[in-house]
C-alpha cells in the first residue's frame, strides 16, 4: 500500500509541473463551457432586419413597432424601394427585410387580407429560418389582437409548450455535451499520454523491473486522474448552474454517481488506448480522432441522433458519450430516477468492463 | 552462481541478437561485455533483467529462472538501462525516494550503500533530474537501482556520454560496490574500461568470442605488437597498409599497432621501407597488445 501512495505521489507531481497538460486540465472546461455557452448559439438575438413600407400607415406602423419592441430584431434601415433590398443584403447590414404592400391597411380592412414579404438572408439556413418563424409568430400574435372583437368562424390554435426547458435555451444542450467531451477528454487522452510517456521515455523498463505489479501501476495513473476529473465534473456543473441558470432536477448524488461511472469508463478506454500505443504522438492522435470525433458528432450533443442515417445510428450506439449524455438530459432536465436511466447506466458499466478485460489482456509485462 | 546464462538465442524478426550464448558469473565478480553498438549487449541484459523472453536456452539470475521465477529476480536485481531512465521533472531527492517507496524501502534504510556516491549529487537534491549533467544524471541512476539493495546489478553502458572524469569516478565506484558483495554485470563500449573489470566477455554480432579475464585476453593476440609513429599519420597508416607484409594496422592513439606476418620479423626493414616512402621522425618500439587489438584480432 505504501508503495502504491508512493506511486501516485509521484504522479501528482508529473501533473503539477507540466504547465501544459495543467492548463488542458483546468483552463479547457472553463474555456469550452463559456464557449458554448455564450458564442456558440442558435437562439437569435437583436438580428437587423430592414423596413420596405410601401403602404406607411397606422397597421404598418403598430406591426413595425410591435416588431422592433421585441428582443429579436433591430430594425436598422429603412429601405424606400426594391432595388435597394439586394445592395442591404450585399453589405451584409442585415439579416431579413420586410415589405409591406400598398395601401396594407385599406387592404386588411376591405379585403381582409394584406400581405407581408419576409426575405431572408439564407447564407445560414438556421438563422434564416429561425427569423422567419419568429416574424410569422408576432404577426400572428398582431392578428389574433385585432381579430379579439370580430368573431371568425373558425379557428384552429395550437397552443405549445416546451416542457424541461421551456425558454429554449441551447445552453441547456450544451452544459451535458461539453461536460461529456471534458470528461472524455481529461480522463482518456490525459491517462493514455501519461502511460505512453513512460514508454517513451524508458522509466516503464524500470517500473517492470520493479516489484510494482502491472495493476498497481495502471490504477495508480488513474487514480489521480479520477480525483481531477471529479473535479472539473464539479466545475462544469457549478458553471452551469450559476452562469447560465441550468437547472439540476433529479438527485445531485445520482449525478455524481453516474458522472464517476462515465469517468471509469473514459479512463478504461485511456488505458486500453496506451496498451495499444508505443508513444505519446500516436496516443493523442487515437484519443483525438477515435474518442472526440465521435464524441461530438455521434453521441447526439449536437446532432440528434433520430436525424443521422440508420448505419450511423447504429454507430452511434458504441459511442460511450450518448448513453452519458442521455444519463444528464434525464437528471438535469428532466429530474428522473435511476429507474428511467438505468438502461443506459448498464451499457456504460458493461463498456467499462470490456475495456478494462482487454486492457488487462493486453498489457504487457515484458517489452514485447 | 551469480549469474548463469546457456545457450540463449534471441531473433527480432529478421535480425539475430544473440547465438547460443553461454557464460557465468560468479557471485561478487564484476563482469564486463565488451562490445561494439549492435552486438547484442542491450538484448542480454533485458533477458536477464525479464523483459525479454528468449527464443531458446535458459537464464538464471540469482539462483532465480529469469522466465518460472520473473517476480523473485524482480526484487533481487538493480537495473540501470543504458538509455536515461529516470523521471527528469521529479527532484534528485524525489525520484530516489520514489525508487525507495516502490522497492518497499527507505532512503535511510540502505543509505550506507549508496552514501559514497550521493554525497556527491546531495548538493542538488532540489534540482530536476533532467538538469543534471551527464555524469550525475549516472550517479543518481546508479543510486536509484542500488537504494533496494539488490543482488546483482545490471549496468548498460553506463558511461556512454559521460565525461572522462565522471568516467574514471564511476568505476571507482563500481569497484568500492563490489566490496560489498554485490555482483554486477557492466557493458560498455569502451577498451580501457575493460581492464578494471575482475573477467570480460568480447561479443560481436550476438556471438562471444572469448571470456577470459582482462590479463589473460590479451595472451590470446598471436602476434607482437609495435607502436609505429611518425611525422604525417595519414600517410604512415596508407603507407602500412600497403606494406605486404602487414598482419593487422590499427592506428591507436598517437602510435599505429603494428604487427607483422612473418616470425622473423625485423624492425630495422620496416624502417627502411618507411623511409622510402617518405616519412619522416619514425620510431618503432615493441608494446604489449591490448584488449582492443585482441578484440580486432577475435572479431576478424
Amino acid at each position: 500500500m505504501k508503495r502504491f501512495i508512493g506511486f501516485i505521489k509521484k504522479e501528482f507531481y508529473h501533473i503539477f509541473r507540466d504547465r501544459r497538460s495543467l492548463f488542458i486540465l483546468f483552463g479547457m472546461p472553463i474555456a469550452q463551457i463559456m464557449l458554448f455557452g455564450f458564442a456558440i448559439t442558435n437562439e437569435i438575438n437583436n438580428v437587423n432586419i430592414a423596413i420596405l413600407d410601401h403602404s406607411k400607415d397606422e397597421t404598418t406602423k403598430e406591426i413595425i413597432h410591435k416588431i422592433a419592441s421585441s428582443k429579436y430584431f433591430t430594425i436598422t434601415a429603412s429601405i424606400l424601394n426594391e432595388t435597394e433590398i439586394e445592395t442591404a443584403f450585399k453589405k451584409g447590414h442585415v439579416k431579413a427585410v420586410l415589405i409591406f404592400e400598398k395601401d396594407f391597411s385599406k387592404n386588411l380592412g376591405k379585403e381582409n387580407n394584406a400581405t407581408v414579404q419576409v426575405i431572408a438572408d439564407a447564407t445560414d439556413p438556421n438563422t434564416a429560418n429561425t427569423i422567419s418563424n419568429y416574424v410569422s409568430a408576432i404577426l400572428q400574435n398582431y392578428q389574433q389582437q385585432i381579430n379579439v372583437a370580430v368573431k371568425t368562424s373558425y379557428q384552429i390554435i395550437p397552443k405549445t409548450r416546451m416542457v424541461f426547458n421551456p425558454e429554449l435555451k441551447s445552453v441547456f444542450m450544451f452544459v451535458p455535451g461539453v461536460m461529456t467531451i471534458i470528461l472524455m477528454l481529461v480522463s482518456a487522452m490525459m491517462t493514455s499520454i501519461s502511460i505512453t510517456r513512460e514508454k517513451e521515455l524508458g522509466t516503464m523498463e524500470i517500473l517492470l523491473v520493479s516489484p510494482l505489479k502491472p495493476f498497481q501501476v495502471i490504477i495508480g495513473k488513474v487514480v489521480p486522474y479520477i480525483f481531477l476529473s471529479i473535479i472539473n465534473a464539479i466545475v462544469i456543473v457549478l458553471l452551469g448552474i450559476f452562469v447560465f441558470n441550468m437547472p439540476v432536477q433529479g438527485s445531485y448524488f445520482l449525478l455524481a454517481a453516474e458522472s464517476v461511472l462515465f469517468i471509469i469508463t473514459s479512463l478504461s478506454l485511456g488505458i486500453l488506448i496506451s496498451t495499444i500505443s508505443a508513444s505519446q504522438q500516436t496516443a493523442m492522435m487515437i484519443s483525438l480522432m477515435a474518442l472526440m470525433l465521435p464524441t461530438i458528432l455521434l453521441s447526439g450533443f449536437i446532432f440528434p441522433v433520430s436525424s443521422m442515417p440508420l448505419p450511423l445510428q447504429i454507430i452511434s450506439n458504441i459511442v460511450p458519450a450518448k448513453w452519458f449524455i442521455i444519463i444528464l438530459k434525464g437528471i438535469m432536465l428532466k429530474g428522473v430516477g435511476i429507474q428511467f436511466i438505468w438502461k443506459s447506466t448498464l451499457i456504460l458499466v458493461g463498456m467499462t468492463l470490456f475495456f478494462i478485460g482487454l486492457s488487462v489482456k493486453k498489457y504487457k509485462i515484458r517489452l514485447e | 552462481m551469480s549469474i548463469s546464462v546457456q545457450n540463449i538465442s534471441k531473433s527480432f524478426k529478421d535480425k539475430t541478437a544473440l547465438k547460443n550464448i553461454s557464460f557465468e558469473v560468479q557471485e561478487g565478480e564484476l563482469f564486463g561485455l565488451i562490445g561494439p553498438d549492435g552486438a547484442g549487449k542491450t538484448t542480454l541484459f533485458r533477458i536477464l533483467t525479464t523483459l525479454l523472453f528468449a527464443d531458446s536456452g535458459t537464464a538464471t539470475v540469482a539462483n532465480f529462472d529469469a522466465i518460472n521465477d520473473y517476480k523473485k529476480i524482480r526484487n533481487n536485481v538493480g537495473y540501470m538501462p543504458g538509455k536515461f531512465s529516470l523521471y527528469q521533472d521529479l527532484t534528485v531527492e524525489e525520484n530516489l525516494e520514489f525508487f525507495a517507496t516502490i522497492f518497499g524501502t527507505t532512503i535511510e534504510e540502505n543509505y550506507d550503500l549508496i552514501k559514497d556516491i550521493y554525497v556527491q549529487i546531495e548538493p542538488f537534491k532540489n534540482r530536476r533530474a533532467g538538469k543534471l549533467s551527464g555524469g550525475m544524471k549516472q550517479k543518481l541512476a546508479l543510486c536509484c537501482a542500488l537504494i533496494h539493495k539488490p543482488k546483482v546489478l545490471f549496468l548498460d553502458e553506463p558511461t556512454t556520454g559521460v565525461d572522462p572524469v565522471s568516467r574514471k569516478e564511476f568505476w571507482e565506484m563500481l569497484k568500492r560496490l563490489q566490496t560489498k558483495g554485490i555482483t554486477m554485470l557492466v557493458s560498455t563500449p569502451y577498451m580501457d574500461e575493460a581492464a578494471l573489470c575482475d573477467r570480460i566477455a568480447l561479443i560481436q554480432d550476438g556471438k562471444i568470442l572469448e571470456i577470459d579475464t582482462p590479463q589473460h585476453i590479451v595472451k590470446h593476440y598471436p602476434k607482437t605488437i609495435y607502436n609505429v609513429s611518425a611525422n604525417n599519420m595519414y600517410q604512415l597508416i596508407n603507407s602500412l597498409k600497403n606494406y605486404e607484409h602487414n598482419y593487422s594496422v590499427y592506428p591507436f592513439g598517437e602510435f599505429v599497432h603494428y604487427s607483422d606476418k612473418r616470425n622473423d620479423f625485423n624492425p630495422t626493414d620496416l624502417k627502411l621501407y618507411l623511409e622510402k616512402q617518405q616519412l619522416q621522425n619514425i620510431q618503432i618500439s615493441k608494446t604489449a597488445a591490448t584488449i582492443e587489438d585482441t578484440f580486432m584480432e577475435l572479431a576478424k
